[in-house]
């Protein structure tokens, strides 16, 4: 188990300046994102039109974790399209999973600092949480909880 | 930081020698990453002593049958050894008969025996059942369940800043259609010990019968119920140096003989027809099934253990502890000590400014410091404090001085790391 490469300058950096924090006046898709067993909860809004995600906020209450995850998901999908972004959704959760290595082959780039996250298999929601927000924002869905059985993302980390 | 010689610092409970004890325990020989285990989160489940592993390797090796049902030499034994672990469990609250203690999976298993066989009989739709703020979840969900099926209505006690119940509030809240009080002995969030005797006589000075969670107290005090007078008084083994699924529910036998059974199946019956069924007497009527047999017996080796290293002096000794790790822990700027009653037992939850429980968490692990976070089972509590989680360290008698110093020490680490 290698937590400390979890706890890297750059997570540590996202946690401290988050980017793309806040509300957007101009969006037109949004949810909720809840883990229900340890409270962690984050909003995003975007903006997404022809395809295209122009702008996007996260707001919420969540450890280092997850709020490193939401700063670096949405500098990464900001700007790209619909589809750009669920790949890295897919990937990012492959990862955390244990099901795509980093050193293969994918568009997660830095994402990859949470390649650790793994390891911890109770930390993986948080790490996943804005992704899986992500995926329900895009497709409409306001609320996901990472417990609910019809969570469009359910992960199981029996074997993370 | 220099701190107090642990050495010294146990002295002062006389005859207490923590390393004789930590010797008992295996697991606490562990090392994580490197780092010898501390093991904090005994609230959520304790270690088990070698004498008690001992115990449940024999009952398998030389004694185990199922019980109660053939007449050979290992059923024999079986059923004896199990009855004598109700009689050590009967003697460890200070039951008044055997027969007052039920075998259940836990506190959770005894609790909802209670809403089911006392609450669906005594407790009808209009009738009140007062809780508190500070109930573990298991002390909450099975009474909605009934409020739910049959329209009670469930009123509950507030508490204040430092997380002691409001017992004006409660005493307020008693009318004619108050029919039950459900009260936490101690709170598993913050440690608060609920001055529950007087709870009792306000409540059956109105005929109110009275169940206490004693999960979170049994494994720090004596418990005397006769003293007490509670109707039920309920806890875990897993939480008392014993074994999981096993727990006991005690009530007062005139109480249970007009209670209604839980489960149905084996060992509850007396007769069975597919006309009618008359039920065994009790305790084997709350018993349905074959038992955790070893688990069982287990628990009767767990509170012989506790008995043997003495309630009063463990108490004694946990006092130090949580007096000393609260000392440390309020010289760290950026702390908040959750709790802060006047009574209360070695749990010490908290939080750090800017810093999530569940980061806390991960990076104490990485040195060897195991606690607890989140919601802890008790989210009316951390409503009242308005955090969405808290770290709870939560102590046992053999946590040591040098412990609680790593806890310190491991949380200074962390507040560099997110600087
Ligand atoms: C106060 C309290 N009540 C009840 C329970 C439930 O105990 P069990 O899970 O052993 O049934 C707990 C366990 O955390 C507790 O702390």
């Amino acid at each position: 188990m290698n937590t400390k490469s979890l706890y890297q300058e750059v997570i540590l950096d996202h946690n401290r300046n988050p980017r793309n924090y806040g509300s957007l006046d101009n969006a037109n898709c949004s949810a909720e994102g809840h883990n229900p067993l340890c409270g962690d909860h984050l909003n995003i809004k975007l903006n997404l039109s022809r395809g295209y995600i122009n702008d996007i906020a996260f707001q919420g209450e969540s450890c280092a974790i997850c709020k490193a995850s939401a700063s670096m998901m949405t500098a990464n999908v900001k700007g790209k399209t619909q589809a750009d972004a669920e790949t890295l959704i897919q990937e990012f959760r492959d990862m955390t999973i244990g099901k795509l290595e980093p050193n293969g082959n994918h568009h997660l780039g830095h994402l990859t600092v949470f390649f650790g996250v793994r390891n911890l298999p109770t930390r993986v929601k948080c790490a996943i949480l804005p992704w899986h927000t992500l995926h329900a924002a895009l497709n409409s869905v306001a609320t996901i909880s990472t417990e609910a059985e019809d969570d469009p993302m359910h992960v199981s980390i029996g074997n993370a | 930081m220099k701190l107090v010689e642990p050495s010294l610092k146990s002295l002062s409970t006389s005859m207490f020698n923590v390393e004789h004890i930590r010797a008992d325990f295996p697991i606490l020989k562990l090392k994580i990453d490197g780092k010898p285990l501390a093991y904090l989160d005994n609230a959520a489940s304790s270690q088990m002593p070698q004498p008690v592993i001992d115990r449940m390797v024999r009952y398998q090796t030389t004694q185990h049958a199922n019980i109660n049902r053939a007449v050979h030499y290992l059923s024999e034994t079986a059923t004896l050894e199990y009855e004598k672990s109700r009689h050590k469990l009967k003697r460890f609250i200070n039951a008044n008969e055997d027969r007052e203690v039920i075998f259940t999976s836990g506190t959770t298993d005894a609790i909802n025996l209670v809403a089911h066989g006392y609450g669906r009989k005594f407790i009808g739709s209009g009738d009140e059942i007062i809780l508190t703020t500070l109930e573990h979840h298991s002390n909450i969900v099975p009474w909605q369940m009934l409020a739910e099926e049959n329209g009670a209505k469930i009123c509950v006690v507030p508490i204040d800043d430092t997380g002691e119940l409001l017992i004006d509030e409660y005493k307020q809240l008693f009318n004619k259609r108050t029919k039950f009080v459900g009260v936490t002995h101690v709170s598993n969030a913050l440690g608060t010990i609920n001055p529950i005797k007087q709870m009792i006589e306000f409540a059956h000075a109105r005929d109110v019968p009275v169940l206490v969670d004693g999960a979170q107290a049994a494994p720090h005090m004596k418990i005397d119920v006769q003293d007490l007078d509670c109707d039920f008084y309920t806890f875990s083994g897993h939480k008392l140096c014993g074994p999981t699924g096993i727990g006991i529910l005690y009530g007062k036998a005139a109480l249970l003989e007009r209670m209604q059974p839980f489960k149905g199946g084996g060992d509850m019956i007396a007769s069975v027809t597919f006309e009618k069924t008359t039920y065994n007497t009790i305790p084997h009527k709350f018993e349905a099934g074959t038992p955790p047999i070893a688990a069982a017996i287990g628990f009767g080796a767990a509170v012989d253990y506790l008995s043997a290293v003495n309630m009063s002096t463990i108490a004694t000794y946990e006092h130090d502890l949580i007096t000393y790790a609260t000392e440390q822990i309020r010289r760290i700027p950026g702390i908040r000590i959750i709790g802060a009653a006047a009574e209360k037992v070695a749990v010490l939850s908290f939080s750090v400014d800017r810093i999530h429980p569940h980061d806390i968490g991960t990076l104490l692990n990485q040195e060897g410091i195991a606690v607890r976070t989140g919601h802890h089972c008790a989210q009316p509590v951390m409503r009242h404090f308005k955090v969405p989680a808290t770290t709870r360290a939560s102590f046992a008698f053999y946590n040591s001085m040098i412990e609680v110093d790593a806890l310190i020490s491991g949380i200074q680490k962390i507040q560099k790391i997110f600087l």
